[in-house]
């Protein structure tokens, strides 16, 4: 029987060795492997732990900033702490859709940025003194959209604005909040650069936890959920018929940065598709790269084209969106279908031709 | 002719390969249900899913909340029971009608493994697989040598149907001529050990993969019949779905077919593996052995299954009756072996419309579908078509006024760039499901020659 086994094989390779004389020739064929460990290396090296460093340098300066303006709570320290506000917001939408190892963990995009933010929450928080802000209770009266609300609509003038921070109660629920953003990004940050880098790296096989995998999802999540559904989708209300909910664009109590934030973000998104180095202009191994090498050119123009349209639809909305969902809301309807159509040529095209599961359904094919 | 084939009817052989067949199926389907079980599937794809996706004719079969662990246990003890050959004709029925309510539950899950499984089980109904080696014969202390000849080859027949099917199915220009789909498969297994990073990668390995899996198809049916190419092909049946196992996730069907093909052996083969069992097992030997045994009603038996098997060589072939791409359109795709031959994705999402106002929204489809239903349901027209229906009568219910459904749906198939599938301008709710072609559908704009 082995002898009838082995002859089996042998005949079979001899098969294949003669198809493949007749095919190879009519056909390119491809060179050489490609490397996902160095498109791993460039998104860890490049793009994550840059991103990260720049955030928590952000976070830093807002703190300090915001020591300052507890110390004399006043107009210039206000307009001071507001601007280093919105300097580490916009910077976090280049790191909210980096959902893997500790921020996974940690859930940290719900520490960092749920909204709309939960007034009452924060108020009672502030009342009592006492509060656990790392609690899932707690999402939505922390990061960003909690400062939103502290810093611009806690009250109607600036004036009033900073009268509320004679008071040691606001003064230590604002303290605390920076502090913990701050610590919760030093956290992810010390881990990527101390340990979780080497793993990232090294896992480049094709499976559902490998990172190739996760943060290909995780970059498709960001851009269907948290940029398309949240930024535009929801306030415009194209997941509930009539009903526009213009208090639930993101930034709302300042209103006028919401537009900025998602611009931020869609380039955000776009860089990293391209892999251009944080901040930089050099670009290397990522997707677009990737499909290149599955000779699917085609793809990465679509998709750029894509997002170069949704970037200019983006632009010409008001730039506070809010305001753009009462004056006009179709605007914002249409810049919902713009987007959503770069949702196709990612979820299902870019996924197909990688071959990556897009979600955790582990049933057999056939 | 006639009376060649009225031989043939009447030609007996020895029972051994159907009855050893017999029971490597029963041990196969115990492991495969408690595996379904133990991989947490029943709950997953059965018990969580607020909606389930029913075949059309079969809207009635639905899961049975928490009982539908029930209906795993009974299948599995039909399966026991016909392992060991205990009241073999009630436990085949039982095993073929709860399988089959199992498979028509939700289409969400379709395989054709478990098609195959359906229908090799009804087949099996019909043929004395207990006539030794089984519990039947030793409480009926009646143990017989030899059946009917055609009981074995109806087996082998449906497996032949299968594979050459599969085969001829293979025969058109995406396969053949573009590689597709192994051309997406094969590099993605870049993890492979030793293969994964050249192997896997080269053009001509992925057309000649695609290409002898071809011709593996077609011709193993009749290098299995001939005795003098039988072990050579068997060595090929195991490398293939081996390899297969290897490279894709299709859990046990590689080795239910491996098992199956083995009852192309000679009886000799099966009889001395069933002697090496009787005396590990120590069991009795039946000494009332007859020669020859009767089956009861053999002429109604012959012809449900001469219908039977027309049903099988003609189904596959109704995707002629309609106009369209059938990869594209997937009229007349199922039950007809048509494995692995596409890789198909894609993203459909629906607008709830206010007829009289024109107001509109869009439908989260994770609100009702699990992530493994949305996926099948992006691309396949009957499912787009029940769950645009089952959303319509839920916003109408919801107090919703004037309900109309359409869909924005994308569709990539085997590589080509993604377009749109389903008439945006169409209001699926007012479609009913049936076997005409779906006019709905948008055209392919590209052409797949062949079979």
């Amino acid at each position: 029987m082995l002898k009838k086994v082995v002859l089996g094989c042998s005949l079979l390779a001899l098969f294949f060795a003669c198809t493949s004389n007749e095919e190879s020739s009519s056909s390119s064929s491809n060179q050489d492997d490609f490397d996902r460990s160095a498109m791993l290396v460039n998104w860890a090296d490049n793009i994550i732990i840059p991103a990260f460093q720049d955030f928590e340098n952000e976070l830093e300066t807002l703190e300090a900033n915001k020591n300052t303006f507890i110390a004399s709570p006043n107009q210039a320290n206000l307009d001071n702490l507001r601007a280093s506000w919105l300097s580490a917001y916009k910077v976090w939408q280049s790191v909210e859709m980096f959902n893997i190892g500790k921020a996974e963990e940690l859930l940290y995009s719900f520490k960092m940025n749920v909204y709309p933010t939960n007034v009452n929450d924060i108020e009672a928080n502030v009342a009592s003194g006492s509060y656990d802000l790392r609690s899932d209770n707690n999402n939505d009266a922390v990061g960003f959209p909690a400062l939103d609300y502290l810093l611009y609509g806690v009250a109607n003038t600036d004036a009033d604005v900073i009268n509320k921070f004679t008071d040691v109660k606001y003064q230590n629920y604002l303290s605390d909040v920076i502090d913990d953003m701050l610590a919760l990004t030093t956290i992810v940050l010390n881990d990527w650069t101390t340990n979780y880098r080497n793993t990232f790296v090294s896992s480049s096989a094709n499976t559902v936890t490998s990172s190739v995998n996760k943060l290909t999802n995780d970059y498709i999540f960001n851009y269907e959920k948290v940029l398309r559904a949240n930024k535009i989708g929801i306030p415009a209300g194209v997941f509930s018929g009539s009903n526009a909910f213009n208090d639930k664009v993101e930034a709302f109590h300042s209103k006028i940065y919401s537009r900025d934030l998602a611009v931020e973000a869609l380039k955000a998104t776009q860089n990293f598709f391209v892999g251009k180095a944080y901040n930089q202009t050099t670009t290397s191994t990522s997707f677009a790269s990737y499909l290149n090498y599955l000779n699917r050119a085609d793809l990465v123009a679509t998709i750029s084209d894509r997002f170069n349209n949704g970037l200019a639809q983006l632009q010409t909305l008001d730039a506070n969106l809010s305001n753009q969902v009462l004056t006009d809301n179709s605007k914002m309807t249409q810049t919902y279908d713009v987007l959503q159509l770069a949702v196709v040529p990612l979820k299902v095209d870019m996924i197909q031709a990688m071959n990556i599961s897009i979600d955790f359904v582990d049933a057999d094919g056939d | 002719m006639k009376q060649a084939i009225q031989t043939y009817f009447k030609t007996t052989t020895n029972a051994a390969p159907l009855v050893f067949f017999r029971l490597l199926f029963g041990l196969m389907m115990c492991f495969s249900l408690v595996r379904f079980w133990y991989h947490g599937w029943i709950e997953k794809f059965y018990i969580t899913p607020k909606f389930h996706f029913s075949y059309y004719g079969f809207e009635w079969v639905k899961p049975l909340g928490n009982y539908t662990y029930l209906l795993f246990i009974l299948c599995f003890i039909a399966s026991l029971f016909v392992a060991i050959g205990f009241k073999y004709r009630l436990a085949i029925i039982t095993f073929f009608l709860s399988f089959t309510y199992i498979e028509l539950m939700d289409k969400t899950t379709y395989l054709n493994h478990y098609y195959f499984i359906s229908i090799l089980s009804f087949l099996m109904i019909f043929l004395p697989a207990n006539a030794s080696f089984s519990v039947d014969a030793y409480l009926n202390t009646k143990s017989y040598k030899n059946i009917p000849k055609w009981t074995i080859d109806s087996i082998k027949l449906l497996l032949g149907i299968v594979y050459f099917y599969a085969g001829i199915a293979k025969l058109n220009s995406d396969w053949l001529f573009k590689a597709m789909p192994l051309k997406i498969w094969l590099p993605s297994k870049y993890d492979l050990p030793f293969i994964g990073e050249n192997l896997m990668q080269q053009d001509w390995f992925h057309y000649a993969m695609s290409w002898s899996g071809m011709l593996y198809d077609i011709t193993i049916p009749f290098l299995l019949l001939y005795k003098r190419t039988r072990w050579f092909a068997f060595g090929l049946v195991v490398i293939f779905h081996l390899f297969t196992r290897v490279l894709f996730s299709i859990g046990m069907f590689p080795y239910i077919m491996i098992v199956s093909t083995l009852i192309f052996f000679e009886a000799d083969f099966h009889t001395k593996i069933l002697n090496v069992l009787k005396r590990v097992f120590k069991l009795k030997t039946i000494k009332q052995q007859q020669e020859q045994l009767q089956l009861k009603y053999r002429k109604s038996v012959l012809s449900v299954l001469a219908v039977f098997f027309a049903i099988q060589l003609l189904l596959p072939f109704r995707y002629l009756l309609y106009p369209n791409e059938l990869f594209w359109t997937e009229e007349g795709y199922r039950f007809s072996w048509r494995v692995m031959l596409m890789e198909k994705a894609g993203l459909t999402t629906f607008k709830i419309v206010n007829t009289k106002t024109g107001s509109y929204f869009y439908v989260q489809n994770s609100d009702f579908l699990s992530s493994f239903q949305e996926k099948q349901m992006s691309f396949q027209p009957d499912f787009i078509l029940e769950y645009a229906h089952f959303l319509g009568d839920h916003f109408t219910k919801q107090g919703h006024k004037n309900v109309a459904v359409y869909a924005q749906s994308y569709v990539a198939l085997n590589g080509r760039q993604s377009q749109p599938y389903v008439n945006p301008e169409v209001n699926l709710y007012n479609e009913k499901e049936s076997f005409k072609p779906k006019h709905w559908l948008l055209p392919f704009n590209d052409e797949i020659k062949g079979l």
